[in-house]
């Protein structure tokens, strides 16, 4: 232990109870070490387990707000975010009876619910890179939204569609010109719903809702419940 | 038929609304997209713990809210190298806190004689998730109390006093070999006791 391998000190150093020059020099240590890189970031999560162990005194009310201020004032050094148009809906047209194929037709919905929010947390990555940079274009129907990512594809954000009834669903389009693909199937129901489309949205696009039998059809049978029309930017 | 309402340039920062529900891994990748309401997220998550560990090595409102503002910038200027793999959001949170807290304390030295003599009552259980908070403030005492007492001095002064091996050393009258071995062997065995799921149980889900 005393033997001045800076292997040891990855425990001291979790614990930031090195002085400047010894984390100075353990840090060039941890560059070309994987082995200590390791032992830190297991070290690490036990010392921060410490934290839940003090006394919590109430937050000082300014504090958030002088964060996020100081957070603004620096944005102009970040990667300035690029400014897309949305623009919205125009109504949409009687969807054309075009047959479309219909392959591997899946959806998600998120819920509050903490299990399910876990048990779904790789589609929910993609849902927030979608949510994180895109279009946004309002539903028309019901409350909602269209969001549209660079890379075309989309998410569909449904604000309280009452829950489909037993022996149906929710299936959302992709209306593209006169080629009509399902896009995901979903359940409804009170609060915030988010789906992501199985299929890109590549504008000029309608996105549409319909209700329709359980697993979902291939072309939309009944009237549409939901719209919106993504323009090109 | 409305066929334009003009031309709306809209950026989509997710809402309070939709940031809620995420995970603290998502609302880290959208803080590094210089989201700022996800940066707001992140801070009704873990600000109160943040705060709460500042000032518990800090002992003081206006060093600990420096502290917590400057790990949160930290945060927001480095959540684009943040690497699930390596630690869960709640742990590197943490970590710029108290590494940016330890840092003031020794430039302050405002270190008071017991630092770790806890000095503020437990605040009412307001908060939604007091109950998870309180849990795994269970977990960690019971751990450290399992600690040889040696092991668990060393740690505690270290973690929560902010004291550096070397100061360890002197104000302890052991060798500094003495004191990084009751580091390494008490977090070792911390680490243990914690379990192998020490990556779950801390920090809110």
């Amino acid at each position: 232990m005393n033997d001045g391998s800076p292997h040891e000190l990855s425990a001291a150093y979790a614990l930031d109870a090195l002085d400047g020059d010894e984390r100075e020099a353990y840090e060039t240590h941890l560059a070309g070490c994987e082995r200590c890189r390791e032992d830190v970031a297991s070290f690490r999560t036990t010392a921060s387990a410490l934290a839940y162990d003090v006394d919590l005194p109430p937050l000082p009310e300014t504090l958030e707000h002088r964060i996020i201020s100081a957070a603004r004032a620096e944005r102009p050094n970040v990667v300035p975010l690029r400014q897309r148009v949305a623009i919205p809906a125009a109504a949409l047209s009687a969807v054309a009876a075009v047959a479309a194929v219909a392959i591997g037709i899946w959806a998600i919905h998120l819920s509050s619910s903490l299990d399910h929010q876990k048990s779904i947390r790789k589609d929910q990555k993609a849902v927030i890179d979608v949510l994180s940079d895109c279009s946004r274009t309002p539903t028309q129907g019901s409350s909602g939204a269209i969001c549209v990512a660079p890379t075309e594809k989309a998410v569909l954000i449904a604000d309280s569609l009452p829950a489909a009834s037993p022996g149906k669903t929710y299936e959302a389009w992709v209306i593209t010109g006169k080629h009509v693909q399902p896009a995901g199937l979903f359940p409804g129901g009170a609060g915030r719903k988010y789906v992501l489309l199985t299929k890109p949205v590549r504008a000029p696009a309608k996105v549409a809702v319909t209700l329709e039998k359980r697993g979902g059809v291939s072309a939309p049978t009944t009237a549409i419940l939901l719209q919106a029309e993504v323009k090109p930017s | 038929m409305i066929s334009l309402r003009g031309r709306r340039t809209e950026r989509s920062q997710a809402t309070a609304r939709e940031l809620a529900h995420l995970s603290d891994e998502a609302v880290v990748a959208l803080v590094a997209r210089s989201d700022e309401h996800a940066l707001a997220e992140l801070y009704h998550r873990f600000g109160r713990l943040a705060y709460g560990l500042a000032f518990r090595i800090l002992r003081d409102d206006a060093l600990a809210q420096d502290a917590v503002q400057e790990a949160f910038l930290g945060a927001w200027r480095a959540a684009g190298r943040f690497t699930a793999e390596r630690a869960k959001p709640s742990t590197w949170l943490l970590t710029l806190v108290h590494r940016r807290a330890v840092d003031l304390v020794r430039r302050e030295e405002r270190r008071r004689t017991e630092p770790l003599q806890p000095e503020m009552e437990p605040a009412g259980g307001e908060a939604p998730d007091a109950a998870e908070l309180a849990t795994q403030r269970q977990t960690i005492r019971e751990a450290l109390r399992r600690l040889p007492a040696e092991q668990r001095e060393a740690i505690e002064l270290a973690y929560y006093g902010g004291y550096t091996q070397s100061e360890l050393a002197e104000r302890l009258g052991e060798p500094l070999g003495t004191i990084k071995s009751r580091m390494f062997t008490g977090l070792a065995r911390l680490r243990e006791e914690l379990g192998e799921d020490a990556r779950v149980r801390v920090g809110p889900a």
